[in-house]
């Protein structure tokens, strides 16, 4: 096991830069998840890590050896791949030796190694089947198998999961966070979807078009995101933006309405602000609320979504306790006031959090 | 079905059981026979009735001119003897023989160089097509004069080398030896685009992240060839193979116009000496017998690809989606 260290990485195809400066530093042992849209880089930095692309600029060091001119093959990292990249032509078994037979491992040592593996991802009774013949998750926990036999230093996801079902990709996520713990390899995982980075990482890097735009604990980028970017793409459904002004002790929305603040920034009376509400911060105040007509009502079980217009745009809300709303209702909302969250209008980035 | 299909179709009012002329009008399985009668006329006329008729004729004393007596195997009997007969066969399984083998080797080798990112690489891919594209006809004529004994521009060269003595010349195409091996150059240098191109394209749809994986479990150029391009691509390479042996052993057009199959019968195949004893020499019985004679190789050629396509276990079995 090792750290893995990114310096300054910067990586251009031609003349085309995909990515400008990012540094990440991986401890030891940490489950990170590279997170971001399609097309911000962050398939291009895992596959550095790996090896497979040269690096333009920075460092990448895997423990405490800078591996930029290192083959991939001696950096001592496994990876999964999003369509898993399983040898079509060899059985589960010999799928998952294949590296230690590339290394002219013992027969006998492959097999220990390959049935250990085969039995902590519960693939023992189809060590002989062909990948073809397997299932979507079983084929996924068959790449799972090719690195844990490798007991490699770091473990490299490429969105592995984006290919299984709904239902199946919830309980993927659980099995890979349960094998992070039990083995505590350190991780890199790269996904599109802000859920599984929430629920499986211990350190989120959240990154848009090349540069890494927050970095830190789910739940310290849920709370406080640095700016609307990372706010909105962090937490479902999406953070509603609010477009208008603050005014003392309340936020007056483009069309009027006006919604109650904590306690304003300073110097920032009459300020265009951007004013970001949690769709599970939103409450109903009949006091102090801005009036909102309910459009859509989408009852999921455990929760009430709501789409409704609130001076003039839409927003969604979502509430724990049931309430029986019918398109066209008329509500008044307020905002749960410890969380919400102000944005500069033009820079994005957050002027307070309250 | 059928019974449901009628059921359909009897919209109108047709109490009973329906005629047999209705019948083949509207059920689904007479249907389907009508459906493939028109192919299956062009496969009679066409494949059946020349490879019977062929068939025949090599039971028959047939010539130009006069219809046949049935002479039972007395044709074969005679080719058994024949040292031309032999001389042609096995020169048709040497020939087909190195040729396929070289062709393979070679033309493996480009695809693998084609799959590579080469700059001008479109341009490459079409180069490699040229000697394909050439009719069979024209380029044996080139050969032809490259290895003319007179005017060869091989001979030519090395004689300006100062290799060869201007008095002596190499006698290409009049030596047997020479000859023979001329034809299975030619015969290789058309046939390789084929397999390469056959080839580059089964290389491609080998997934890129195949290679990946395998060069970071630690495999080498050579390891991921061996373990990797190679397997996955041996259905192909038993389809393209198939064809290449069938059409090398076939070959006719490149021998007839480069040698007509001398020097001294040297260089003749079972077709083109089938050619020239049936149709040159009118001996149309002899001839077929020639002809019909090859068809066991080719079946055994085929019934080899048969067992080498059938479809690998890792390819069957698609349980899932």
């Amino acid at each position: 096991m090792a750290s893995v260290d990114i310096r300054d990485v910067r990586k251009s195809f031609g003349s085309t830069a995909i990515i400008h400066g990012v540094s990440v530093p991986i401890a030891d042992g940490e489950f990170v998840v590279l997170v971001g849209p399609s097309g911000c880089g962050k398939s291009t930095l895992l596959r550095m890590i790996a090896g497979l692309e040269n690096i333009t600029g920075g460092e990448i060091a895997i423990g405490s050896r800078v591996v930029n001119n290192v083959p991939p093959k001696e950096r001592d990292i496994a990876m999964v791949f999003q369509n898993y990249a399983l040898y079509p032509h060899m059985t589960v078994g010999d799928n998952m030796g294949f590296s230690l037979k590339l290394r002219n491992a013992p027969k006998a040592d492959i097999d220990t190694k390959v049935k250990r593996a085969a039995e902590i991802l519960n693939l023992s009774h189809l060590l002989e089947r062909f990948p073809r013949q397997l299932s979507g998750g079983q084929r996924q926990r068959v790449a799972m198998g090719r690195a844990i036999v490798r007991d490699p230093q770091v473990f490299l996801f490429d969105e592995p999961l984006s290919n299984l079902d709904a239902k199946l990709r919830v309980a993927m996520r659980t099995e890979i966070k349960e094998l992070h713990q039990r083995l505590k390899t350190t991780t890199v995982y790269v996904t599109h979807d802000q859920i599984e980075a929430m629920t499986m990482a211990d350190k989120i890097v959240v990154m848009h078009d090349g540069v890494v735009e927050q970095m830190g604990a789910p739940l310290d980028l849920y709370d406080n995101p640095v700016n609307m970017f990372v706010a909105g793409f962090i937490g479902s459904p999406a953070m509603n933006f609010l477009r208008g002004r603050i005014d003392g002790q309340s936020f007056v929305m483009e069309g009027g309405a006006r919604l109650p603040l904590g306690t304003a920034p300073a110097g920032s009376t009459d300020r265009p602000a951007v004013f970001g509400v949690r769709p599970e911060h939103f409450l109903i105040d009949n006091e102090a609320g801005a009036e909102a007509e309910v459009i859509v009502v989408e009852p999921t079980g455990s929760e009430i979504q709501v789409v409704a217009k609130l001076g003039g745009q839409d927003v969604t809300a979502v509430f724990r306790e049931r309430h029986d709303f019918k398109p066209g209702d008329r509500i008044r909302l307020g905002t749960d006031r410890r969380v919400t969250h102000l944005f500069d209008e033009t820079s994005g980035q957050t002027i307070a959090r309250h | 079905m059928a019974d449901a299909a009628i059921a359909r179709s009897d919209a109108r009012p047709a109490p009973g059981e329906p005629s047999a002329w209705q019948q083949l009008k509207v059920n689904r399985n007479w249907l389907g026979f009508w459906f493939m009668v028109p192919a299956m006329a062009f496969l009679v006329l066409f494949l059946v009735y020349p490879l019977g008729k062929g068939l025949w004729m090599s039971f028959t004393d047939a010539r130009i001119g006069r219809e046949g007596r049935f002479v039972g195997l007395e044709n074969f009997e005679w080719l058994s003897d024949d040292s031309d007969f032999i001389r042609a066969l096995i020169f048709t399984l040497v020939f087909t023989f190195f040729a396929s083998a070289v062709k393979f080797a070679i033309g493996l080798y480009l695809a693998l160089l084609l799959n590579n990112n080469l700059p001008f690489k479109a341009f490459i891919r079409s180069v490699v097509l040229i000697p394909f594209i050439v009719p069979t006809v024209l380029s044996a004529v080139a050969f032809w004069w490259i290895f003319d004994t007179q005017f060869s521009v091989i001979t030519w060269g090395l004689v300006k080398l100062g290799i060869l003595d201007r008095g002596s010349p190499i006698n290409w195409l009049g030596d047997p030896f020479l000859a023979q091996c001329v034809v299975i150059f030619a015969n290789i240098w058309r046939g390789i685009p084929f397999i390469a191109i056959t080839l580059l394209a089964g290389l491609q749809t080998v997934s890129p992240s195949l290679y990946e994986a395998a060069t970071l479990d630690g495999a080498s150029k050579w390891q991921n060839f061996r373990y990797v391009t190679y397997p996955l691509l041996t259905p192909i390479i038993a389809v393209v193979m198939t064809f290449s042996v069938l059409f090398t052993f076939t070959d006719f057009q490149l021998i007839w116009a480069m040698t007509r199959g001398g020097p001294v019968n040297a260089t003749h195949l079972m077709a083109t000496l089938s050619y020239q004893r049936g149709i040159l020499g009118g001996n149309l019985g002899e001839g077929a017998a020639i002809a019909i004679s090859m068809v066991p190789f080719l079946l055994a050629a085929i019934m080899f690809s048969w067992f080498g396509l059938q479809r690998r276990k890792w390819q069957q079995g698609e349980n899932n989606d």
